[in-house]
């Protein structure tokens, strides 16, 4: 008997005689002997708790977690503070065991909850509509840009190579049998090539994607890039960091058309790469084809305000083949942790958690390149990421700073060989000065 | 018992045909709203679009399910409904009042090819 | 009264709910370094609320929703089963939910092990050879697995096969995924019990099919008993089989999609393998597939090299990668420490109790609901609503009261073949006491739809909201708070 089970061998008798059966092995009669697995599954048998806590304390003793070490690694997922509150809330039974809020009465918390998500995303991004979800930046990207095609009705779409190497691969698979053509802008000096974007902008591109802060850090001018797109009558797609928008010029403000992005920083801890938070808010123009699921404000038979999801036309449980896109399952509940987060930080806590990691890693960058030891790779505006070149290669510099307990930055020669022994690195608002200057000190030793 | 008018060419998937002159109004048929539900958006093509029969003309949007409109005949688009854009559920109120699109015709001879008030009405009976 | 507040309406200026450590470079300013034209001008109109309101407020937000630990969700193809508590425990320990996916394999050997060894696991109880963990749901699975058969043609430079056909049955996502890669659809006919219409099936393959995907129960709940013969009709017409792993809860150690001739399979870890819905994700939709299509999987994979394990990106037929980093780690997880915990043994008395829960139903059911197919059902069973036909009444309306009895509804108007359909999964994490209170309150309301029909048309009465007006919510899209 197994504790999940609770059916006792009285409940399988008095049920099977409903049923008009002898046996439950009578239930699979339908299936031909010929297909039916001979014996057991080839597995190890059930255990219990005790037994799983002892097999999950050997596995757990193999891992050294970022706690273990200091982080200095980003690259597409960070050491941001998260709130204590956070873990709390979300792992109330009633959020995270409910089920997707077709029955609207009673799934108000689900509904309420993610449309504060989005009322925030809106106000954050300075977009109209945000969606529930995405499963993350890269598929949110790839989904961005097939609603720009969709759209513009046109085939081509521009990627700058300082998009990260992830949502570049991911765009590359999930464009690979769509009628629509991808073609990479070259990166120059550490930020989008505007000579070669223009010599690529054409009356069939439908979109440009542009991330920001792009993948090494850098803060891009996107300004001048965005006049170009629009005057092609193409839509401009951010990929951005949400960390950042309390400080930077909003998606909104710059006039983006289409904004995904990674929502992990926003309360969601690292999880090994997942589950994370891919997130899509777009212009009011672009809601009706929108992928993902919506949630809209209403009232009910009595005039009381109430939430639902809306603009179900569009997904797949309707439209089947013509649906916008095939998501069904997202990422709800870290959606409801990235609005948690937003609402424990509020107004004044975005902006100096922004502002904080934006200076510790000016600070770090400052004092790791005083010496000359590291130089920087580039002389470009950046966020709370920036890349040095070493002396050696970066891999040797890891270990060696992983001896002293320190998790050191990406290792740039892995994508892009041309850049030398280059290290990224990231600093958040989760990191004190004496880390740091340890870090600059054991850095300068090493 | 839905309701089906005098004077209208139909068709299998719904829709109402109306001449006048060298142009056909164009709409869906008191059975397709009944059955869409509360209409809710309405998709249009553009003035001056040119449709072939049997092609997508627009989409109507209820809160349960999509209808993809089709062309019964072929035309150059010369008026949209714009009521339909803020007022969707005209269409639900008054399904032959309220027009999706109107084009010139093609060719005049495609109408054959339409349904009559008897025809339509044997055709519901029998998917009913 | 329920609580009603939206976090924006508790919002005071000047009040916090953090602390961050004190700004020790004061004398260093954003502005130093940034010129105004990339700083924000826009305000960031955010809450400014207390720890206590934000505890507050997303406590007695929570205490709105239904869910599993407070109810039965006999929901047909979600299987709603207990997520398991030790699942979670072993999710929040920070040595797997504190790992950078970027930090050296020697340092990640434990993680690394758990996805092998989910892997393995899904390779055994599916029976098939290779399997990926990259895909974030059971649609982005459907995806893969699709791009996997495309991509199998293309390889053998047979690009002529451009559709897959879908049974009239499916579920939404698979045309939806079909659509997405880049595939025509081609829908066969079902018969009334939800099996294919084989006659259908051999009129459209052809030298332009790639495939066909079915779900085995069908949504019908039903066996398809004549699998072996449509896997062999598709497979001499050059196509290959597609497995939607949703309805798997039928059939754990009892028959393997492998044996009953797939070529590619996904499954849904938020629905088999007890990890949280979430309110609508996050989900892990793995695909497995034979020996032919595996050298396409998406990279990384976890392989094992003597005692240790390590990220295989060398596959250099393979699609791509899908997903950022290695998939939804967390979820697959939880799905690991539960085939622990329940073992050949649990797995395949899940099934059993599954499949025994849901015929109860249907039998004890069935005088009052008129069963879309009256044979010995799988995991679940459809309803074509009411057994005394009822045009007043409709299946909403029957799902709206089953809500005023403190139960969530089944699954309703799905599959699309079955008129009004109720589609019920009890699953095998529930008593025999609670299947009869529901049997008991079903046949309350179908009695209350013949004597009182006006209590169903008008449920639900007591929840905190009743019958939302969606076609207000579509046609006057409010999608954010906006101040006053």
């Amino acid at each position: 008997m197994h504790p999940y089970l609770p059916n006792t061998p009285e409940d399988d008798k008095n049920m099977l005689d409903v049923i008009g059966l002898q046996s439950t092995e009578d239930l699979f009669q339908s299936i031909p002997e010929n297909l039916r697995v001979k014996g057991d599954l080839n597995l190890p048998k059930s255990k219990s708790e005790i037994e799983v806590r002892r097999m999950v304390s050997a596995l757990a003793a193999k891992n050294e977690s970022v706690d273990e070490m200091v982080c200095f690694l980003g690259a597409g997922s960070y050491d941001h503070y998260i709130p204590s509150i956070i873990k709390t809330l979300v792992s109330r039974s009633e959020f995270y065991t409910a089920y997707t809020p077709y029955q609207p009465e009673i799934s108000q918390g689900t509904l309420q909850s993610v449309f504060e998500y989005q009322s925030m995303m809106c106000a954050l991004t300075g977009m109209e509509v945000s969606n529930v979800s995405m499963y993350d930046a890269p598929t949110a990207a790839a989904e961005g840009v097939i609603l720009a095609s969709v759209q513009t009705k046109r085939r081509k779409i521009l990627v700058s190579e300082t998009v990260s190497p992830e949502t570049k691969s991911v765009l590359e698979t999930y464009l690979m049998y769509r009628e629509v053509d991808l073609e990479f802008v070259k990166e120059k000096d550490g930020v989008t090539d505007v000579e070669d974007l223009k010599s690529k902008l054409c009356k069939d591109t439908a979109g440009v994607l542009l991330q920001y802060p792009n993948f090494y850090g850098v803060i891009e001018n996107v300004k001048e890039m965005e006049a170009l797109i629009h005057e092609n009558k193409s839509l401009l797609l951010m990929s951005v960091d949400p960390i950042a928008l309390p400080i930077l010029k909003s998606p909104g403000e710059l006039q983006a058309d289409i904004v995904v992005g990674e929502g992990q920083a926003l309360g969601q801890n690292l999880n090994y790469g997942g589950p994370v938070l891919g997130f899509m808010a777009a212009t009011k123009k672009l809601m009706r084809k929108m992928p993902g699921r919506i949630v809209g404000e209403t009232l009910d038979r009595e005039g009381k305000r109430a939430f639902v999801l809306t603009l179900q036309a569009r997904e797949q449980h309707i439209r089947r083949f013509k649906a916008t896109s095939n998501i069904c399952s997202d990422q709800t509940l870290n959606s409801i942790t990235a609005a948690i987060y937003m609402a424990t930080l509020g107004k004044q806590g975005m902006k100096e958690v922004a502002t904080q990691s934006f200076k510790k890693a000016h600070y770090t960058f400052m004092e790791l390149t005083k010496s000359g030891k590291f130089k920087p790779l580039w002389q470009k505006p950046f966020f709370k990421e920036f890349a040095i070149l070493c002396p050696e290669s970066v891999d040797t510099i890891n270990e060696k700073l992983r001896a002293q307990g320190i998790l050191g930055g990406f290792n740039l020669r892995k994508i892009n060989d041309s850049l030398g022994d280059a290290m990224l690195i990231a600093v958040t608002e989760n990191r004190s000065l004496e880390e740091i200057d340890r870090f600059v000190k054991i850095m300068e030793e090493i | 018992m839905s309701n089906v008018l005098a004077g209208l060419y139909y068709t299998k998937d719904h829709e109402w045909v109306r001449v006048e002159g060298d142009k056909a109004y164009i709409g869906i048929t008191d059975y397709a709203q009944h059955s869409l539900g509360s209409i809710v958006y309405v998709e249009l093509p553009s003035v001056g679009d040119e449709i072939d029969m049997d092609d997508n003309l627009g989409v109507v949007e209820s809160v349960k399910a999509a209808s993809d409109i089709v062309m019964p005949v072929s035309g150059e688009v010369v008026k949209i409904n714009e009521d339909l854009e803020d007022n969707p559920e005209l269409i639900n109120e008054a399904p032959y009042d309220n027009h999706l699109i109107a084009v010139t015709l093609k060719d005049a001879g495609e109408l054959e090819d339409l349904l009559g008030k008897e025809d339509y009405e044997a055709f519901l009976a029998e998917e009913e | 009264m329920a609580y009603e507040k939206l976090i924006f309406e508790l919002s005071k200026p000047g009040r916090k709910s953090y602390a961050l450590p004190e700004d020790t470079l004061s004398d260093m300013n954003v502005s130093d370094y940034l010129g105004s034209e990339y700083l924000r001008e826009e305000e960031l109109d955010f809450p400014e609320v207390s720890e206590l309101e934000v505890v507050r407020h997303y406590t007695l937000l929570s205490k709105k929703n239904y869910s599993i630990d407070s109810g039965f969700y006999p929901l047909g193809s979600c299987t709603m089963k207990y997520n398991p508590k030790i699942n979670e425990e072993v999710a929040a320990n920070p040595k797997f939910a504190r790992l950078h996916p970027f930090q050296p394999e020697e340092t990640v050997q434990g993680a690394l092990e758990v996805m092998y060894e989910v892997q393995e696991s899904i390779k055994e109880i599916s029976g098939m050879d290779a399997v990926t963990l990259q895909p974030a749901a059971g649609a982005h699975g459907e995806l893969v697995g699709l791009m996997l058969i495309k991509k199998y043609h293309e390889m053998r430079k047979d690009t002529k096969r451009n559709k897959i056909i879908v049974p009239d049955s499916a579920h939404g996502t698979n045309p939806a995924s079909v659509a997405v890669a880049g595939f025509d659809v081609v829908e066969v006919a079902s018969h009334k019990d939800g099996s294919v219409d084989i006659d259908s099936l051999k009129s459209v393959l052809g030298d332009d099919i790639a495939g066909l995907m079915l779900t085995n129960p069908s949504t019908l709940g039903l066996f398809e008993k004549h699998i072996k013969e449509i896997a062999d009709l598709v497979h001499e017409a050059g196509g290959l089989l597609y497995y939607d792993g949703a309805n798997m809860n039928a059939i754990m150690g009892i028959v393997r999609p492998g044996d009953m001739g797939f070529d590619v399979l996904h499954y849904n870890l938020h629905k088999t393998f007890s990890t949280p819905h979430g309110g609508g994700g996050p989900g892990s939709g793995p695909v497995a597939c034979k020996a032919n299509l595996a050298e396409y999987l998406p990279v990384p994979v976890v392989e094992k090299k003597e005692e240790s394990f390590y990220l295989n990106y060398g596959l250099k037929d393979s699609i791509g990668k899908v997903k950022n980093f290695y998939g939804n780690f967390g979820v697959v997880l939880r799905a690991y420490i539960y085939m622990l915990s329940m073992g050949h043994d649990g797995l395949k008395a899940a099934s059993t109790n599954a499949v025994l829960n849901a015929n109860y139903m249907k039998e004890s059911l069935k005088e009052h609901y008129k069963v879309a197919v009256d044979e010995t059902c799988m995991h679940e069973v459809v309803f074509a609503g009411l057994k005394e036909k009822n045009s007043e009444v409709s299946t909403l309306d029957v799902a709206k009261r089953i809500i005023d009895y403190g139960y969530h509804p089944p699954t309703m108007y799905f599959p699309l073949i079955v008129e009004g359909a109720l589609m019920v999964e009890p699953t095998e994490t529930e008593s025999k006491e609670t299947l009869d209170a529901y049997i008991h309150i079903m046949k309350e309301i179908a009695r209350e739809a013949k004597e009182d029909p006006s209590l169903l048309k008008n449920a639900p009465h007591d929840t905190p909201v009743r019958r939302l007006d969606e076609a207000l919510a579509a046609r006057q899209l409010v999608l954010q708070w906006t101040k006053e």
